[in-house]
């Protein structure tokens, strides 16, 4: 279907699937196997830009915003999710500076990563903190002009690889969740390492890792806009980055049902192809009416997200929530129509399958997305009531 | 460093057939790329840049349309495209052809010329080292490494069939490169959106002031009788069994038919 994409983001689409075709496909398989975090084809992606997509020009990027990223990232999951992670994963760390760091602190941190050169990871995930951000525990001391951070944050994405990384700790913890402060940490800071490499299900080629800070002492310029705005720095970060992990859900849903289409085209059962069952074609039909439906949905909120709109919490949830469900039915669908060859590690979709489950996990469970659309609309309804 | 790379905008083989009538090439609905030797060519180019600074031109003799070819290389980093066209270019040979680009690049002025080893429809390889016979320069083909280059002298690697060489030459210099000097990069977007606004400079016979009796069909040695595609004999027997026994058949055969 024609979205009507801007001769740009119709340029960022073809590069991204060029790439994606060229440099993710013929390796995504291996990465998968060994767990190999993607530094190649990062090195492909900053040399083409695409690190730069949403960082203003004024800091070496090219000024786009969410429907670029998200047309970036939607072709990278076509062909994995696991590289596609490790690139949203870094536009996720740098949403806190973006939005609300100071001009100090974009100057010095947006030209490297807009070019690519450091890597961004974001820590909010805690042991006893998940889906409750008020369970956490991390906790940043001020003393003199040093905040001094302990605690350890748990399955960080680009945990280990990224240089820089932008993390939630409790300042005041007698001020419950606004207690909590946003900083920026770089890798290399004394008292600042890392925990294990977690072996996952899928996007096994993005990197897991908990960071541990025993007695770390950061600058004090290193907090991200004031003390107590932590919460809000993180949910108007993840505000922003869901719209992005609804994408890697469509790509993949849409990587899936292309292997289904070319596979069923071929595989000849009684005679005849299996396209040309009807059992087979309304499965097809499903997946490709849900992908186009998430689709929309996607480019329809990031371009208002980009119109400026204050509070996108609702809708950005809505585009995560859905895309990702779809992403897990149509991913399943696509090894059921496959049969045994879908199973099998020979065909790229039960990989597909797998890479597919994280996305209704992380960044909020869509069970948590569920209840921010929930809260949005008791706030709607009671406004409209008065 | 002024550098000018040399390329041509080729149908994409992988989808080319041949009409059987007419025996031309079925050029409808086949995409256009860049020889694939000569994207190493430019990726040859933008790495000397890297290294001494100067410029890339991308240089191609072609119809208009092979300005998308100067885009592509443009999108990938090249700082200029020079397109030379003119009806009077039509039907040249590997020899009018290089007579045209020498033409040219006297008219750009280079220090380093890079061209791909040969092209993937004629495949004759002629057109490098005939450029550098006209310019009168040096010429190293089949380079497969850049060792070192100062500011009058480079030293490559040439591949040979066995092993290579190690050559040095002086600047002003022609390369033509194989496809073990490098890894052509993929374009960026700032290079893409530089490619769509670039101005193609576009260069007439009269402007390089090339003769024209050395141009296009009239200056061309080489005059071409027939194309055709090699018919598919359908006399064909597979042997089988072990292969000493195959050899034998085989010289037997052979030998039955006044080929041996």
């Amino acid at each position: 279907m024609d979205y009507f994409l801007t001769e740009e983001q119709m340029m960022i689409r073809d590069l991204a699937r060029q790439i994606a075709e060229e440099k993710v496909v013929p390796v995504r398989a291996e990465l998968d196997e060994k767990g190999e975090f993607p530094w190649d084809i990062m090195r492909t992606l900053a040399q083409s830009d695409l690190f730069g997509l949403f960082i203003p020009e004024e800091y070496g990027g090219l000024g786009k915003a969410t429907l670029e990223l998200c047309i970036a990232v939607e072709e990278l999951s076509r062909a994995c999710v696991g590289v596609s992670t490790t690139y949203a994963a870094n536009a996720l760390g740098t949403f806190p500076i973006l939005l609300f760091g100071t001009d100090e602190q974009k100057k010095k941190y947006l030209p490297d990563i807009a070019a690519g050169k450091r890597l961004v990871a974001f820590g909010l995930t805690e042991a006893n903190a998940g889906s409750d951000a008020g369970g956490t525990q991390t906790t940043a001391k001020l003393e003199r002009n040093e905040y001094v951070i302990n605690g350890t944050k748990q399955w960080i994405t680009n945990g280990g690889e990224a240089e820089i990384y932008t993390i939630i700790a409790i300042t005041d913890r007698s001020k419950g969740p606004r207690g909590a402060s946003a900083f920026i940490v770089e890798k290399g800071t004394p008292g600042f390492t890392f925990g294990k490499k977690e072996d996952k299900m899928g996007i096994r080629a993005s990197a897991t890792t908990e960071l541990i800070f025993d007695n770390c002492r950061i600058p004090k310029d290193n907090i991200i806009g004031k003390e107590g705005m932590g919460f809000v720095v993180a949910m108007k970060t993840l505000d922003n980055s869901r719209t992005g992990v609804g994408s890697q859900g469509v790509g993949v849903a849409q990587g899936a049902f292309e292997e289904a289409v070319k596979f069923a085209r071929k595989r000849v059962q009684f005679g005849h192809p299996v396209i040309t069952f009807q059992a087979v074609q309304h499965m097809l039909a499903d997946m490709a009416t849900s992908i186009e439906a998430a689709r929309s949905l996607i480019y329809a909120v990031s371009r208002f997200i980009d119109s400026g709109a204050k509070d996108v919490s609702k809708e950005s949830a809505m585009a995560k929530l859905f895309a990702t469900d779809i992403a897990m039915k149509v991913t399943t669908d696509a090894v059921q129509v496959m049969g045994g060859s879908g199973y099998m590690k020979e065909y790229p979709v039960e990989k597909m399958m797998r890479d597919a489950k994280i996305l209704q996990i992380y960044e909020g469970t869509n069970q948590i997305q569920r209840n921010v659309i929930g809260q949005a609309l008791i706030k709607e309804a009671a406004r409209n009531k008065s | 460093m002024k550098i000018v790379v040399c390329i041509k905008q080729v149908p994409d083989t992988a989808e080319v057939r041949i009409n059987p009538e007419t025996n031309t090439l079925i050029r409808e609905g086949v995409q256009s790329i860049i020889k694939p030797y000569d994207m190493h060519a430019i990726e040859a180019g933008l790495q000397i840049r890297e290294k001494t600074g100067g410029s890339v031109t991308a240089l191609t003799m072609g119809p208009p349309q092979a300005e998308t070819a100067l885009r592509e290389a443009i999108s990938m980093g090249v700082d200029r495209g020079v397109l030379l066209t003119d009806r009077a270019f039509a039907g040249s040979d590997t020899w009018a052809t290089a007579y045209a680009l020498f033409k040219a690049i006297a008219h750009i002025g280079a220090d380093i010329i890079i061209c791909g080893k040969q092209a993937i429809d004629g495949d004759t390889a002629q057109v490098g080292p005939e450029i550098a016979e006209f310019l009168g320069i040096p010429h190293v083909a089949y380079i497969r490494k850049i060792e070192d280059i100062q500011a009058n002298s480079i030293v490559v690697q040439r591949l040979m069939d066995e092993g290579s060489d190690v050559v040095e030459s002086s600047l002003p210099v022609l390369l033509t490169v194989v496809r073990e000097l490098n890894s052509p990069r993929l374009p960026s977007l700032k290079g893409k959106m530089a490619a769509k606004k670039a101005e193609i400079e576009k260069l007439a016979a009269a402007d390089i002031g090339a003769e024209e009796d050395q141009l296009g069909l009239r200056g061309s040695p080489t005059q071409v009788k027939n194309i055709f595609a090699p018919g598919v004999k359908k006399d064909r027997r597979m042997l089988d069994g072990p292969a000493e026994v195959q050899v034998d058949i085989l010289v037997k055969e052979l030998t039955g038919l006044k080929c041996l």
